[in-house]
């Protein structure tokens, strides 16, 4: 690992200037940093630790009936909240889905938002990488590339966004608030990710210094409590990242459903909204026809970048599973193996 | 540049100079304190033996830098025991052949410890696999394991009615 200089700010503001400088990178739980600094593959220059900054670390309900959570909150603290898992179960199981109980104790909310890809040639120092190191080339594209992605890929990257948290919280219209060198400003987590094109080491729509404080849910959020699912399909039972993973909610009214919510992860460099397959259900009542229409609409761009055509078959079966386990009904508790399509046939014996 | 730290490890208060930011909690503990029974399996985060208890909770050891958890109350494995008398986690593991060659056994244990605390497995051994899937055990000890837990959960919940009987 590289040398780095540690700076402890006292306040947000401090912190922002700090982390302007360049080769500064923010430190939380540093559960992805440290693993990525210990492979060389992120040498920063300094670190500025924000896991002692106060007032990050709350989850509040607002007037208007949105949901603030702090930037500094674990991702455990969330998931375990009772009155989050009423209102929001899709996004409590998303977040219960992901790694294990001890990262989750330390992975923070906003680290969560700003994890980097688990492409494997990102993260090995001696392949070709864009968004490592840009103009490098990309030895994903001719590689094992099974995992990689299947919309909104470019020639110079193909690597997939890890989170799966982000997944429900973009079908739920999330919104960020960073704070920044001219102050306080807001953006939909939709805009937060990029798309790689010609310039896939610019992840994020984050200027130097930025600082993401809170993500916000909005009051609509609460509709969906009802019918809300989160589904991930991966290569072992537990502690393993997405290869496909789908989030969906319904408002459901008089038979109909008034509205739906859908996206995808691990099928792009960025979480995936799906708004023609939403469109589609408007109106309708739940059908198993409904919801393969809507899976078709929402794979309609897919393409494979390598050997992963698969990938988007597995992608219209998951939607259309979320959508039929959605319009079913929020279970009562969350599954003993969260998200998994496995878990209703389960009570397997795995030891 | 030096900076100071203090932890509370296994009760008892210790000061630290670092004169290098990259040290781990890990690597504190076992370099410095000498208190080895906290694992380095992978070092990345992937298997669960360096899992110690961080104001009460869980967490990877080596994902963590030393001087951002300033002030921190630690407890690892070493701290369990009272005396001779093993702490009923411990004894489960023995009475379960809850391991083989004992490597991953701290952080199975600690992390069992803390995943009780969390109460979110209760005695459902479903729950009881995927609240331990951050520990790997090469050996594949994992059925004994699940039944140490069980058990000392069994007894943790019997403690519990006596103390509100």
């Amino acid at each position: 690992m590289k040398q780095f200089d540690y700076v402890r700010p006292a306040t947000v503001t401090e912190a922002v200037a700090a982390a302007a400088q360049p080769g500064a990178v923010y430190l939380a739980a540093g559960t992805n940093l440290l693993d990525l600094m210990k492979g060389n593959v992120t040498r920063p220059d300094r670190l500025v630790d924000v896991t002692h900054l106060d007032g990050l670390d709350g989850i509040e309900r607002l007037a208007d009936g949105s949901l603030r959570i702090g930037a500094l909150v674990s991702n455990a603290d969330l998931a375990h909240d009772g009155e989050f898992v009423k209102a929001y179960p899709a996004v409590a199981e998303a977040l219960l889905s992901g790694a294990s109980a001890q990262l989750r104790n330390a992975a923070t909310v906003g680290g969560n938002l700003l994890q980097r890809t688990r492409c494997a040639y990102f993260y090995d120092t001696a392949s070709r990488c864009n968004k490592r190191a840009a103009g490098s080339g990309c030895d994903a594209r001719d590689g094992e590339n099974r995992s990689h992605a299947v919309l909104g890929w470019s020639d110079r990257c193909i690597a997939t966004h890890p989170s799966d948290f982000c997944v429900p919280l973009l079908a739920l219209d999330a919104i960020v608030e960073i704070e920044g060198k001219n102050g306080r400003r807001e953006i939909a987590l939709d805009e937060l990710h990029r798309l790689p094109g010609n310039t896939p080491e610019n992840e994020s729509a984050l200027e130097p210094g930025d600082l993401i404080v809170a993500v916000r849910l909005p009051p609509a959020a609460r509709g969906f409590a009802a019918h809300a699912r989160y589904l991930k399909v991966r290569e072992r039972a537990s502690y393993a990242f997405a290869i496909v993973s789908a989030a969906a909610a319904l408002r459901i009214e008089n038979g109909k459903i008034a509205e739906a919510r859908l996206a995808l992860g691990g099928v792009a460099a960025k979480p995936w909204r799906a708004r023609a397959a939403e469109d589609v259900l408007k109106g309708v009542a739940p059908s198993a026809d409904a919801f393969q229409e809507a899976a078709w609409r929402a794979l309609t761009d897919a393409k494979p970048s390598g050997a992963n055509a698969y990938k988007i078959e597995l992608a219209r079966r998951i939607v259309v599973r979320a959508l039929t386990l959605a319009a079913a009904g929020t279970p009562a508790r969350i599954p003993a193996l969260p998200a998994s399509p496995f878990a209703s046939t389960s009570g397997a014996i795995h030891a | 540049m030096n900076h100071s730290i203090s932890l509370t490890v296994n009760g008892a208060r210790r000061d630290f100079v670092l004169d290098d930011p990259r040290v781990t909690l890990l690597d504190l503990l076992r370099e410095r304190l000498h208190l080895t029974g906290t694992k380095k399996g992978c070092d990345r985060g992937q298997c669960g033996a360096c899992t110690i208890l961080v104001d009460g909770k869980r967490i990877n050891s080596c994902l963590a830098l030393a001087i951002s958890h300033d002030g921190a109350d630690i407890l690892t494995i070493e701290g369990l025991a009272r005396g001779d008398r093993l702490h009923p986690v411990q004894a489960a593991f023995i009475a379960h052949d809850g391991f083989q060659c004992g490597f991953c056994t701290p952080g199975q244990i600690m992390s069992a410890i803390g995943m009780m605390q969390e109460a979110q497995a209760g005695n459902d051994p479903e729950r009881i696999r995927e609240c331990m899937s951050g520990n790997l055990c090469r050996c594949g000890a994992y059925a004994g394991i699940v039944d140490a837990v069980l058990e000392a959960q069994a007894g943790a919940d019997e403690t519990n009615q006596r103390r509100s009987a």
